[in-house]
């Protein structure tokens, strides 16, 4: 992946698949630290014991289709080049929760990448889902949360192409108010 | 800067459109590769630029959505399309570039791009 943006537009996908109605991104930056804390939470199935000691070996999958599932490896492979970890906690029926540290200095880490981009694909192609979306940068921070948008849409579809623009340019915005201005 | 308010100004503006009644499940579809191969192939842009091309021609009979691995990964990002009454075709290697005319010659005028296709790659 080219970078972090695209990363979790992979893995809140298997959020979806585990029939997640909330998924949450949180991503939260500490320049001064050199950290980059990505947390991606959801209420989907969770997995057990034996899935859990198994999802970052590429050659195990719950899919039938074929015999590989790269999303997790190659995210901790991402973190883990920066210098950074992956941990995964999840619980059966209670959801699975990924929490993933990136090294922001370090010369291999991944540019965080267009996050409007990756929320604004997830919230067209998954309209059933909610998602929270938090940044945190150096402790100020942009939360945008989908039930409050739909809330103000009420029966108008959130994958209306203008509304989808809108959430791609609040996001947009919002971060670049963030970094400080454009 | 966009505000809450701006995002009201949309509801009454797409509420006030004939465009809501539509039904467009008679109409193309358009499905767009989204699984760990096609994303880091570049599936995001393919699917975001289809959204805008067809927001961009008011293309109200055409459904764009996702779908998994479809299997060939290394021809990756893939999309398929399929008109009313006639073949699913596959597309292949696709960039933002390729879905503007593809939204252009096929989309709208009905002509195939034969050299994007699956069966130009092979």
């Amino acid at each position: 992946m080219e970078d972090i943006s695209l990363h979790i537009l992979d893995l809140v996908q298997n959020s979806i698949a585990a029939g997640a109605t909330l998924v949450e991104v949180f991503i939260r930056e500490l320049p001064n630290e050199d950290h980059i804390w990505v947390q991606i939470r959801d209420n989907g199935r969770g997995m057990c014991e034996h899935q859990l000691s198994q999802v970052s070996n590429p050659f195990y999958t719950t899919r039938t289709t074929r015999k590989v599932g790269l999303g997790i490896p190659l995210f901790r492979a991402s973190a883990e080049a920066s210098g950074g970890s992956l941990q995964i906690q999840s619980h059966r029926g209670k959801g699975t929760t990924l929490l993933a540290l990136f090294h922001s200095n370090h010369i291999d880490c991944l540019p965080i990448g267009k996050l409007e981009d990756t929320m604004a694909a997830l919230i067209f192609m998954n309209p059933e889902v909610n998602f929270v979306y938090r940044h945190e940068i150096s402790g100020r921070q942009f939360q945008m949360d989908t039930r409050e948008i739909r809330e103000i849409l009420s029966e108008v579809n959130i994958t209306d192409p203008d509304v989808i623009d809108w959430i791609k340019d609040y996001i947009k915005e919002g971060l670049e108010e963030l970094n400080g201005g454009a | 800067m966009k505000s809450l308010k701006e995002l009201e100004e949309i509801k009454q503006r797409t509420l006030d459109s004939v465009n809501l009644r539509k039904d467009r499940s008679g109409g193309t579809r358009v499905v767009v590769g989204m699984a760990t191969c096609g994303i880091a192939a570049g599936a995001r842009p393919v699917l975001l630029a289809f959204l805008e091309e067809v927001k961009k021609r008011n293309l109200g009979d055409v459904t764009v959505s996702q779908t998994g691995c479809i299997g060939v990964c290394r021809l990756e990002p893939m999309v398929e399309i399929t008109c009313p009454g006639e073949e699913k075709v596959t597309y292949v290697s696709m960039t933002a570039d390729k879905v503007r005319r593809i939204v252009a010659e096929h989309l709208v005028n009905g002509q195939v791009v034969t050299e994007y296709t699956i069966g130009a790659a092979e």
